[in-house]
């Protein structure tokens, strides 16, 4: 059958190349990842520090974000902005992102100038210069950054409305970029107290990928970041979340044609790679339920009812904190948010009535294993995935372990993951409630408004 | 073992091409590297071939490919793609409407893809109820483009820089309403042919396989007929449009129509663009509209080149109390750069960032594909990526100043505020 042999083909490659990734300790506690490919002659730089946006506390969310704005904000050593231009002016590309879960800063160079890449990270790692006018400057771009993407995208909205309605108390119930009024009290010290805090060698993972020999890599790690100091990184609570014991609701009015539901599940995530089997089971889940034309949702709600325009499910099982599964939809023209939800819920718990067909987990399955493949086009997507794993204390080579674990679930753990993960109790769904562009004016047709 | 056979690194971009027996223009770059085979489909049937009263049907068009062909129902085409773990890409623009297909190389997975793909490219019966279903689903789309600040921005723009013609058309669910099944499959008809298809594939292939895909995608298209788009009349001035939203930050466009693909100030442009909003952190506009007064999270200027003048566009958000400061920023920026071009400085960084940036264009096959995709169909010449770096560092200063000053006139540029200041 045609499934099962594309599952045995993607497993033979992913476990292809023994040695890679090879992993490295500092005595200074830094991690270094590398994994060669000399498919071109470029390679991909990240350092992934471990502090994001869970790691904040409430009147200064979003601080992890803009900290990682005051990085390219100069050091001791170079000015404002120098970093970006020594990085271009090597041919180079350099950004950042900041997550929950850590703020990961990354560079794409030729192969010779990986050294450049680790000296400028080097740098900033201890070296930071947080300058009160910069701040200024930066904060008021953060915010602009804040409005582009959520004050003014009513999706982005909802799914912020989302995650602070279903979290009752882990920090994931904040925005990484954070609210805007902890942006308005901001002060330049907050970032420096976080710089201070979390900005060490032995809070980061260097992750190194592309067309480079280990030997060297590890070499030019030592001469970079061996000299910086270890600090003591505070102890982390573990931060729990109560079991959620019924359906949450939230509703978002903001301007939109169509109507657009958000549902969120809370679901596990991978912890121990040895017994865990339900993460994989939901990310076939995800898959079969949202993840192509051919998946349930599209099929039933965009094609046959005509509920839907669009649907999609995710699910990432490497996370540090709680995990979720979400399955969003825009509504048909002239369909209802209310209908759209209904349909979503009927098509998703009918899986843990009724159980899936093998041939659909097949194709789920034989997807996922594909996209392990598509992955390996990317040394920047490669790189992701060895940092996220990294960064949430799991082995490097689990990643080779995936296609083996993901082929052995049965079409009776997906009805099982369903029945427990995909019910109402830990539901949240949140709505889109959309609102005319230009609304009448109420009162300019009353009669006697003139008294 | 994958390493053992990986192709030498830096060996650049090795193009093979020919034409099909169908006369279909095919470029194809052998790669084992992985076990992977990427192939776009491409046709001069983008926006540009639509009428103003029926805007938005090619992009129906090519929806509707995917929706049943003489083989497979809709249904069954998905699951063959999935069943096989490949993944389908509509690729549509202003020009190019097609596919893009990624698949595992194994002959099996390969084979099931690409014979769904080659069907519905060669065979589509366009049903008429799923016609509707698309038809309702583009409408939803337009009215929700509608209500979203950008959208409305970039659609007012180029409305604004391409008066009556089809590169400003857009859809709207009027232009749709007049849309019938009847005209998806004239047009399917009139712009389908092999005489402007474009095979492009990439990866794990031999040139045999490659040659036998490439006949399997297009022996079966009629002829057509390859007539370019219609010519752009230059605007004598720009204008300016202010449209009320209630979004908490005035999205501001300036554009104008300018540069063609195969055009002789391409390089000059380009590189100059560096220096005034492409560049990033290195660029002008950045510097001054972000690092300088945090008026906005992203401020940059492009050349979008396409078979006729494509636009040289200028964006940036801001918090509406300070639009009107920002977009006079924004003007003053790109009117001192047109007036005095770059420093020598700046015009030497800018060509060690883009020379020494090349390997980052080619260094995964999808990249490969898109790039490879653009030569075949524009019709560049096979080296136009090996010669890349060297017509980039050829650039002078004086060929900058004087492509600017011919081709961008600040008085020309057509401006929109969405969400604009009371």
């Amino acid at each position: 059958m045609i499934p099962s042999r594309a599952a045995f083909f993607a497993l033979a490659l992913a476990s292809g190349v023994q040695a890679n990734p090879h992993e490295f300790t500092l005595p200074n506690g830094l991690r270094l990842v590398v994994k060669e490919d000399h498919r071109a002659p470029t390679v991909v730089h990240q350092v992934w520090y471990r502090a994001g946006s869970m790691d904040e506390a409430p009147g200064t969310t979003g601080v992890a974000h803009v900290l990682e704005h005051m990085m390219f904000k100069g050091t001791r050593r170079f000015g404002p902005g120098e970093f970006s231009r020594l990085v271009a002016e090597a041919g180079g590309r350099d950004n950042a992102f900041t997550s929950t879960d850590f703020t990961v800063y990354h560079e794409q160079v030729h192969r010779d100038r990986l050294p450049l890449a680790m000296q400028l990270e080097a740098d900033r790692m201890a070296n930071l210069v947080i300058r009160p006018e910069e701040f200024a400057r930066e904060i008021k771009v953060v915010m602009e950054e804040r409005r582009r993407s959520y004050e003014d995208r009513p999706r982005s909205l909802l799914i912020e409305n989302l995650l602070a309605t279903a979290f009752a108390a882990h920090p994931y119930k904040w925005p990484t970029i954070g609210w805007m009024q902890d942006l308005e009290n901001m002060s330049w010290r907050d970032a420096r107290a976080w710089y201070k805090q979390w900005y060490a060698p032995n809070n980061a993972i260097v992750v190194v990928v592309g067309d480079v020999e280990p030997e060297k890599v590890l070499a030019w790690a030592r001469r970079y970041y061996g000299a910086l100091a270890p600090k003591a990184i505070p102890a982390r609570k573990a931060l729990g979340e109560p079991v959620q014991r019924g359906l949450k609701r939230v509703t978002v009015k903001a301007q939109a044609e169509l109507p657009y539901v958000r549902l969120g599940y809370k679901a596990p995530v991978l912890r121990d790679v040895a017994k865990d089997w339900e993460p994989f089971a939901v990310s076939l889940l995800a898959e079969l339920l949202g993840g192509s034309d051919a998946a349930r949702l599209h099929q039933v709600l965009v094609r046959e009812r005509r509920v839907a325009s669009s649907v999609s499910a995710d699910y990432e099982m490497i996370s540090r904190g709680p995990g979720m599964l979400f399955v969003e939809a825009a509504a048909a023209q002239g369909r209802s948010g209310a209908e759209l939800e209904a349909g979503l819920r009927e098509v998703i718990a009918r899986i843990a009535a009724d159980g899936v067909a093998a041939e659909e987990l097949n194709r789920a399955r034989v997807q996922l294993l594909a996209q392990l493949v598509y992955k390996r086009d990317s040394f920047f997507a490669q790189a992701l995935e060895l940092g996220e794993l990294g960064s949430s204390g799991l082995p490097y080579r689990d990643a080779d372990f995936i296609p083996e674990r993901l082929k052995a679930i049965t079409t009776e753990q997906i009805r099982s993951a369903a029945a427990r993960y995909l019910a109402d109790d830990g539901l949240t769904v949140a709505v889109l409630d959309p609102q005319p562009l230009n609304p009448r004016p109420a009162s300019a047709a009353v009669p006697g408004a003139k008294h | 073992m994958i390493l053992a056979v990986a192709a030498p690194a830096g060996a650049g971009v090795k193009i093979d091409h020919w034409i099909a027996n169908s006369g279909a223009q095919v470029n194809f770059v052998e790669s084992h590297a992985l076990p992977i085979v990427d192939v776009a489909v491409e046709f001069a049937a983008g926006s540009a071939y639509d009428s103003g009263e029926r805007a938005g049907l090619a992009q129906l068009t090519l929806a509707m490919l995917k929706a049943g062909s003489s083989r497979y129902s809709e249904t069954e085409a998905s699951r063959r793609i999935a069943d096989a773990g490949a993944q389908l890409r509509e690729n549509f623009d202003l020009d190019r409407a097609g596919f893009a297909l990624r698949s595992l190389s194994s002959e099996a997975e390969r084979t099931a893809a690409m014979q769904t793909l080659a069907d519905m490219l060669q065979s589509p019966l366009f049903p008429a109820e799923a016609f509707e279903r698309e038809k309702a689903r583009a409408v939803a789309n337009a009215r929700e483009a509608e209500t979203q600040p950008d959208r409305v921005a970039e659609r007012r723009l180029y409305a604004l820089m391409y008066p009556e013609h089809p590169y400003g058309f857009s859809e709207t669910s009027d232009t749709l309403a007049l849309i019938s099944r009847e005209d998806v499959e004239r047009h399917y008809r009139a712009h389908y042919g092999s005489a402007r298809a474009t095979v492009t594939i990439v990866g794990d292939l031999s040139r045999d396989a490659a040659r036998t895909l490439a006949e399997e995608l297009t022996s079966r298209l009629s002829k057509g007929t390859d007539f370019a788009p219609a010519p752009v009349t230059a605007r004598t001035v720009g204008t300016t449009l202010r449209v009320a939203h209630p979004s908490t930050q005035s999205h501001v466009l300036l554009g104008v129509a300018s540069l063609t693909r195969g055009d002789p100030d391409y390089f000059p442009l380009f590189v100059g663009n560096y220096t005034l909003g492409g560049g990033g952190f290195a660029s002008r506009l950045l510097r001054e509209v972000r690092e300088k007064r945090g008026y906005a999270y992203s401020a940059y200027s492009y050349f979008r080149p396409y078979e006729r003048e494509g636009p040289f566009l200028v964006g940036l958000e801001t918090r509406r109390d300070q639009a009107r400061e920002a977009l006079e920023l924004a003007r003053s920026v790109v009117g001192e750069f047109v007036k005095h071009g770059p420093t020598e400085t700046e015009l030497k960084a800018a060509k060690k960032s883009l020379v020494g940036g090349f390997p980052l264009r080619i260094d995964t096959n999808r990249k490969i594909l898109e790039q490879v995709a653009a030569i075949g169909f524009y019709r560049l010449p096979l080296d136009w990526l090996d010669e890349f770096p060297a017509r980039v560092q050829g650039v002078t200063l004086a060929q900058v100043r004087s492509a600017f000053a011919r081709r961008i006139d600040p008085e020309k540029l057509s401006i929109v505020v969405v969400g604009a200041p009371d």
